[in-house]
């Protein structure tokens, strides 16, 4: 069931658009803001609310890289492994990153601490290699610096 | 040297408020045009000022607006659009535009509006820029408040809304017509052209979609005339570039220069050249999807034109520069997985091609590559190309892959009679 709150906003995006159903990626980021990822069950729920089919939204939740279809931990890293990250050697910062959390690409720390997801290109290329914790951008980032980096995330 | 787009924007310190940026000259040519200029003559304008597209395509802007129906008899609501889902791999010069100064692209948004007479605006963000994201929300809002944009806007009988759009990951959504799509709740995948946006797009209605650095030129165009843009430029397109050179340079970075700049002062001067001990191998000058430059280009301007007749394309002008001691066949498949994962899958060529393409490199990389299979990349160097897909994202993937067989063969030979890559 989505709340009353999570209805609300939803409606409220769709009041600046024509046709409800043209509020779903919208729809489908405000519920994950607050649950972490999108269930079956929301898949439903959304496409109730918006007057379309389930599958037509599940179209829509697996198309964009964002929007989570699994579970992930409180906090999600993730690593820019496109071209100016991989020139600067982002696949030192990834193989640190496996070390120290004992995960790979997709996969979420036993505790539900971290989820690790590679990243196309973040728009930090004079910056790189670069990473985004929980929408927080950290440039120039060293294997030194990850212990920091981390420890503000528990 | 004049830097219209960036002389207000300063590293390091918060983006230009309402009011700072109205210090500075910002909203008199929105004054100007709503008081003394037809929809028509900014149309003119802007097509006299030789001011091309800066998201890669590199139209004439004015020319593009003059495709839009005007008069009683045109479809309504008309759109405009500001795309802003930089997200070509390398790419990073909007972002300077919209966390230094919003103002400037809602100023330009406004007055585009007014030449095409659209009275619907978004901007669509990608959700990685979320400093950019908080400075148009409150930016917008201020331009409300100041009474730039909403109903009757100067009483000069002009209505404008503007909509943050912010996106949620995928590099299609930068395609034209995928964004409209993904504006409409669906699928970012292309649509088959003709129609083109300009006649039906947004929810069937006519619709400009332009780039941040173009629609921020805008202002500044109306401001002091086409004549002052086009000697902005070293070359016949007007106009400042915003540049951008990132990989193993000294000083990484983006810089507003005149367009036409050539490829070594941005490497040599700006970037301060390479770091110690590296060489410069090859450049992509405008993003992953434009065919490797080397050495031996590093003369050519940085306009349109000559990029294009030294066999690349400009681009975005942000260049991705690789060393002598980063593999070529490596730093290809890099492109390719990109390029793979980011294709919608709406046509087969792309969809089919990419992953299989990014498959024979990492088996070159890995050391199981064929001789044959160098044939095979170039079958998919023309199969993927132009004119067999429906938008350029599988191309574009194309252009790398076969600038990279010409320009580094021996190292693809290389990794295949050793059977392992040596960098």
């Amino acid at each position: 069931m989505l709340s009353e709150e999570e209805i609300q906003d939803i409606d409220h995006e769709a009041a600046k658009l024509p046709y409800k159903k043209a509020a779903v990626i919208e729809a489908l980021k405000i519920v994950q803001q607050r649950r972490g990822w999108i269930n079956d069950e929301t898949v439903r729920d959304i496409a109730d609310c918006l007057e379309m089919s389930p599958a037509e939204v599940d179209s829509v939740a697996t198309f964009y890289n964002l929007i989570f279809r699994k579970p992930v931990g409180r906090h999600v890293i993730l690593l820019c492994d496109s071209i100016s990250c991989y020139v600067m050697g982002y696949k030192n910062i990834y193989e640190a990153l496996q070390q120290k959390l004992k995960i790979k690409f997709g996969e979420t720390t036993a505790d539900q601490r971290f989820t690790l997801l590679p990243n196309a290109c973040l728009g930090c290329c004079d910056h790189a290699p670069a990473l985004m914790i929980n929408g927080n951008l950290y440039k120039d980032i060293s294997i030194e610096a990850l212990d920091d980096v981390l420890s503000e995330y528990n | 040297m004049e830097r219209p787009l960036t002389q207000n924007i300063h590293a390091g310190r918060q983006p230009l408020t309402l009011k700072e940026y109205t210090a500075t000259g910002g909203y008199t040519a929105l004054q100007q045009v709503l008081k003394n200029m037809t929809p028509g003559e900014v149309q003119q304008l802007v097509q006299e000022s030789r001011l091309k597209g800066r998201g890669g395509a590199g139209f004439n802007t004015g020319m593009k607006w003059s495709f839009v129906p005007m008069g009683e008899d045109a479809p309504s609501p008309k759109y405009l659009i500001a795309n802003a889902d930089e997200m070509e791999p390398g790419t990073f010069k909007d972002r300077l535009l919209l966390e230094g100064n919003p103002h400037q692209l809602i100023e330009g948004m406004i007055i585009a509006a007014y030449a095409i007479q659209a009275n619907i605006s978004y901007v669509f963000l990608r959700w990685a820029y979320k400093k950019a994201a908080q400075a148009l929300e409150q930016s917008i809002r201020e331009a409300y408040h100041a009474g730039w944009l909403g109903k009757n806007i100067m009483n000069a009988g002009f209505s404008l809304d503007m909509y943050l759009h912010t996106g949620a990951g995928r590099y299609m959504c930068g395609e034209e017509t995928a964004l409209l799509n993904a504006l409409e709740g669906k699928r970012a995948t292309p649509r088959a052209k003709p129609p083109f946006p300009q006649v039906s797009g947004l929810f069937g209605k006519p619709t400009i979609v332009n780039n941040v650095e173009t629609l921020c030129c805008i202002p500044h165009i109306v401001n002091k005339g086409a004549a002052w843009f086009q000697n902005l430029s070293y070359s016949e397109d007007g106009g400042t570039k915003i540049y951008g050179v990132s990989g193993k340079v000294n000083n990484p970075g983006a810089w507003e220069l005149p367009m036409g700049v050539t490829m070594r002062e941005l490497v040599e001067e700006h970037a301060g050249g390479m770091k110690k001990g590296y060489r410069l191998k090859g450049v992509l000058p405008g993003g992953a999807s434009t065919d490797f430059l080397t050495e031996q280009h590093l003369d050519i301007k940085m306009d349109f034109k000559s990029v294009t007749a030294a066999g690349s394309r400009l681009g975005t002008g942000t260049m991705v520069v690789m060393d002598d001691a980063t593999c070529p066949v490596g730093f290809v498949h890099n492109l390719q997985h990109f390029f793979a994962q980011e294709s919608c899958g709406w046509c087969t060529p792309c969809r089919e091609g990419l992953p299989w393409v990014e498959k024979i490199l990492w088996a070159i990389e890995e050391g199981r590559g064929k001789e044959e299979d160098i044939e095979l990349l170039q079958m998919h160097t023309q199969l993927l190309g132009p004119g067999n897909t429906f938008c350029a994202l599988a191309p574009g993937a194309m252009e790398p892959l076969q600038s990279a067989i010409k320009y580094y063969r021996e190292d693809f030979d290389r990794h295949i009679r050793e059977k392992k890559c040596s960098y």
